[in-house]
């Protein structure tokens, strides 16, 4: 490398290193006449954060008002840029005729944002997420088979789920499955039915989609409720969970560690399914009322108490709550969706005699003793008149 | 043999449509979202 070379690599990498990444300046700022500089296009460019102050606080002021028979005189000392500036960044005072606070906001930047992530981000994680879980337990099944019982079936059965357990269970299913497909239905309409089926028939689609969503919602909020009271105390953490953790839950290998009533995997969906499920719930509902339950505020308010460093935003409009529900609806249940394929693959092709548990209520007793053996040793005292 | 498997969606579509009427009874339906006294003009 000659020194030409060596040179003009220095001065790039000191322009770079001295150069902010945006310029408040205010001598550069007054070349532009208070408008935005260079280095603050070529700074969004690269994605950095842009102080928007400049143009925020730039409302115009009404002292420095023409006089009424002077040039922009009947514009009070605001011009169109002015006002259309504090309209973009809600500091005008908007009088509007409808009762709601959302109705004053005429522009709002983020919605842009919002609009890219959902047809980029969420779109992707929804499709790779599902499409990559169903893709690894067919491949998990073709290599492991499927999970038979152990000297085969005992001939003899033992009730696993009352009847209204599993009633509870499949109308928390049902509900979900029904919430899962009209939510992608509604994700996907504009990417993929619209290039495919036309515009007429999204059209019905999503119409359907979404009355079915918002009123099957209620289903799966109820059952929720009753699967968390009917299993809580059956699901509570204990010691035993890390022992079947650290074989592996006999998933790979032959190994059957102990488990009472609900093993430690099904601990692990059933918390996940109450938390995530509240969580998506809560959120539902935000969207289902729109602007009614804004929540985003106060909980950024809560985790920026707890970790400062994280800074969150606590001022939001109604829009950018709003924004924020769906994106958090739409990541929190697509998380669940990957779950639940993998606990429907356990609960039915994954496992001989894992969906007579469900299906009938029946289970076989020697697959009981192998995958919940303390359990079985409960109910055969109990039956025996031992207590639990 | 799954009779409450069945009872459980038969139910679920039967609480979907009560929930469509009782929200509907309440005010809360689209229509009454997107053209009541709340958006109108008054």
């Amino acid at each position: 490398m000659n020194l030409k070379t060596l040179g003009a690599c220095l001065v790039v990498l000191l322009t770079f290193t001295v150069t902010p990444a945006y310029s408040q300046d205010e001598g550069q700022r007054a070349s532009t006449g208070g408008a935005q500089t260079l280095e603050d296009i070529l700074a969004r460019q690269k994605g950095l954060a842009v102080d928007e102050a400049f143009r925020r606080e730039n409302l115009g002021d009404p002292s420095l008002a023409a006089p009424i028979s002077g040039n922009l005189g009947t514009l009070g000392g605001i011009s169109n840029s002015d006002m259309y500036r504090g309209i973009r960044y809600a500091e005008t005072e908007i009088t509007v005729s409808n009762n709601s606070h959302a109705a004053e906001i005429l522009v709002q930047d983020g919605g842009m944002e919002w609009l890219l992530s959902r047809q980029g981000g969420i779109q992707a994680y929804a499709a790779y997420g599902s499409g990559g879980i169903i893709a690894l337990l067919i491949v998990f099944y073709f290599m492991r088979g499927k999970m038979k019982i152990d000297g085969g079936p005992s001939g003899n059965t033992i009730e696993r789920f009352k009847p209204v357990e599993r009633f509870g269970h499949w109308c928390l299913a049902g509900s979900f499955i029904m919430l899962a497909i009209t939510g992608l239905l509604l994700l996907f309409g504009r990417n993929v039915l619209i290039p495919i089926f036309g515009h007429e028939a999204n059209s019905v689609i999503a119409t359907f989609s979404i009355w079915v969503h918002n009123n099957i919602a209620w289903v799966f909020m109820a059952s929720l409720v009753l699967i968390f009271v009917m299993w809580v105390a059956h699901n509570i953490p204990n010691k035993l969970d890390l022992v079947w953790l650290a074989k592996g839950g006999g998933i790979i290998g032959n190994a059957h560690p102990e488990a009472r009533k609900f093993n430690a995997g099904q601990k692990i969906i059933f918390w996940m399914t109450i938390l995530l499920g509240a969580s998506v719930s809560m959120s539902g509902m935000s969207l289902l009322f729109p602007f009614e339950f804004p929540m985003f505020a106060e909980t950024f308010a809560v985790i920026n108490s707890v970790i400062p460093a994280m800074g969150l935003e606590t001022e939001l409009l109604p829009h950018e709550e709003m924004q924020l529900a769906h994106m958090w609806h739409a990541i929190v249940a697509t998380t669940m969706i990957i779950a639940i394929i993998a606990h429907i693959y356990i609960g039915s092709v994954g496992m001989e005699g894992a969906f007579d548990a469900m299906g009938s209520g029946q289970v076989d007793l020697e697959w009981a003793r192998q995958h919940h053996n303390l359990w079985v040793e409960e109910e055969e005292a109990k039956a025996s008149g031992g207590g639990a | 043999m799954m009779k409450t498997m069945f009872v459980a969606f038969a139910f679920t579509i039967v609480a979907s449509f009560g929930a469509y009427y009782i929200m509907s009874g309440m005010g809360f339906s689209s229509a009454e979202t997107q053209s009541s006294s709340s958006v109108r003009l008054n």
